[in-house]
């Protein structure tokens, strides 16, 4: 198969690999897939004060389309409000990539994942907000 | 050294250039172009000539009576021939067939055809070494059983089936076995004197023949009977119609005559660059090599590495020329049929490479190999959130994994 020269990039120099700490209630965590499928993507993102993405990393178990669909969402969240992140669409990033059809699972798994995390942190803020009410009430 | 390197001999083999010589010869007007059944005129006679000496080469490597070999056009037609003729033949006798699941497609979906007309066909599994054991065979057998077809050697993991031992089960039971040679005619000794054996099919392009060409050995004592398949000319005594392709069979017997006389050496030479490859590989963490490897041929690693996608894998060795079971380079998004019925779960299937290593293989090749695999993995496996998981102690097969 031949691979387009934007996910031959993305394979060659995969942007922002790397781990976030999952303890950090700034940070949220998707992980989608499942290694018998053969794939698994780990989208992180921290965001700031603001609600803003400043910095985004991942970590892809697939092939290279999977690999890059990753790399190219971790360009494309960072800077945006999580709010502005949840519309991207799979469609964006296997039009940017030129996916052929058989890889279009791997944009899907790509806006999964930004998903999965946009939710998780939105998850773990609220939790944290609920407990500095609690705090703020007690006191 | 000429990048990419071929390391993908099972799949296919470049012509030897001898043989390349022998089938250039039988094209042109100057050359022996002639129709082998024309009677009536020397460049008939000169064809059947060329055809009847191939057909002596390919008999000698595998010891029978050039009389048993059948020209096909390769080893699916081979295999497909055994299978439907034979099953046709003896329909009255009973309907039942035992094949293996790790069996090649062209035995498999020749089965597949045999259930829609109404056979029945047990699916034998292989042990976790990837071998059909004689007595897993004889177990199957039923008093409606007319047909055994199994592999000598397997294509994805290269072991290599205890033939002549099976044979003896087939013959005291009187059960036809067929057997598909395609991947081991020309690396191993192949006795059909010793082996019990009475269908067994080979191909030229495994083993520096051309593609396009194989043939089916059919005992003569006894007797094994097989319906054609084709009909037309009654050519080779009616079991395979078809002009003879003469430039193909005079390449395939070159091809057969050139392994017979360089077999022995060619796999001692192999089976070092096998070993170098394997050596060279081996203490990489969490590799896994698939099928035995003292009953192999000496050609083939198969051999995964865990927690690195195997396309992703081919991606970074883009200048080296191999296969994967992984399911992204399968049509039909399945990783390999093969790794599973040996007991190799997904992730271990999807992580799989077949290196096979042939005529032109040097050291070189080998040590450049062994080099762009050990760098690939390792960068896969900073990019993989598995290795990251497994290094952190979790265990994989306690995540409950969102499968999509």
């Amino acid at each position: 198969m031949a691979y387009s020269d934007k996910v031959l990039d993305h394979y060659e120099n995969p942007r922002n690999v790397g781990r976030l700490d999952d303890g950090d209630a700034n940070v949220g965590t998707g992980m989608v897939g499942a290694p018998a499928c053969g794939d698994v993507m780990r989208l992180q993102i921290k965001v700031d004060g603001d609600g803003v993405i400043e910095d985004a990393k991942f970590k892809t178990y697939g092939c290279g389309s999977a690999i890059a669909s990753s790399s190219l969402l971790t360009e494309w969240v960072k800077g945006r409000s999580l709010e502005d992140a949840t519309q991207i669409r799979n469609k964006d990033i296997a039009d940017e990539l030129g996916l052929p059809p058989v890889k279009i699972h791997c944009s899907v798994l790509a806006e999964d994942a930004i998903k999965a995390a946009i939710a998780d942190v939105r998850k773990k803020q609220g939790q944290s907000e609920a407990a500095e009410d609690e705090a703020v009430a007690e006191a | 050294m000429q990048l990419p390197i071929y390391l993908d001999y099972s799949a296919t083999t470049p012509v030897d250039p001898r043989v390349a010589k022998a089938m250039a010869e039988c094209l042109t007007i100057e050359s022996n172009f002639g129709n082998p059944a024309s009677r009536s005129h020397q460049f008939g006679w000169k064809a059947e000539e060329a055809v009847e000496n191939a057909r002596r080469n390919v008999a000698d490597l595998v010891n029978c009576d050039p009389r048993e070999i059948v020209w096909t056009s390769g080893a699916t037609e081979a295999d497909n021939l055994a299978l439907k003729g034979a099953a046709h033949f003896h329909h009255r006798k009973g309907k039942h067939i035992i094949t293996s699941k790790i069996e090649h497609k062209a035995v498999l979906d020749s089965c597949r055809q045999l259930e829609r007309e109404g056979y029945d066909v047990t699916y034998l599994d292989p042990d976790g070494n990837g071998l059909i054991s004689p007595e897993t065979v004889e177990k199957a057998l039923r008093p409606d059983t007319i047909l055994v077809s199994l592999m000598h050697v397997n294509n994805e993991i290269g072991v290599i089936n205890d033939i002549e031992a099976i044979g003896e089960v087939t013959r005291r039971n009187k059960v036809i076995f067929h057997v598909d040679a395609a991947q081991s005619a020309g690396k191993l000794e192949i006795d059909l004197e010793k082996m019990q054996v009475d269908l067994m099919a080979f191909t030229a392009h495994k083993i520096y023949g051309p593609k396009g060409i194989g043939a089916l050995y059919v005992r003569r004592k006894p007797r094994a009977r097989i319906e054609a398949q084709m009909h037309g000319g009654g050519h080779e005594r009616g079991m395979r119609s078809g002009t003879l392709a003469t430039h193909q069979i005079v390449g395939m017997g070159e091809a057969y005559r050139i392994a017979r006389e360089e077999m022995a050496e060619e796999a001692r030479r192999t089976r070092a660059l096998r070993d170098r490859l394997l050596r060279g590989l081996e203490d990489i963490e969490e590799v896994y090599v698939n099928g035995d490897l003292t009953q192999r041929v000496p050609g083939n690693l198969n051999i995964s590495f865990n927690f690195v996608e195997g396309e992703s894998l081919m991606m970074a060795l883009r200048e080296l020329a191999l296969s994967s079971g992984s399911a992204c380079t399968s049509a039909s998004l399945e990783p390999s049929y093969v790794l599973r019925a040996i007991g190799r779960n997904d992730e271990l299937a999807h992580s799989s490479l077949r290196i096979s290593i042939g005529r032109f293989t040097t050291e070189q090749d080998i040590d450049y190999a062994i080099e762009r695999i050990r760098h690939a993995v390792a960068k896969l496996r900073e990019l993989s959130p598995l290795w990251d998981m497994y290094k952190d102690g979790v265990d994989l097969d306690q995540v409950q994994w969102a499968a999509h």
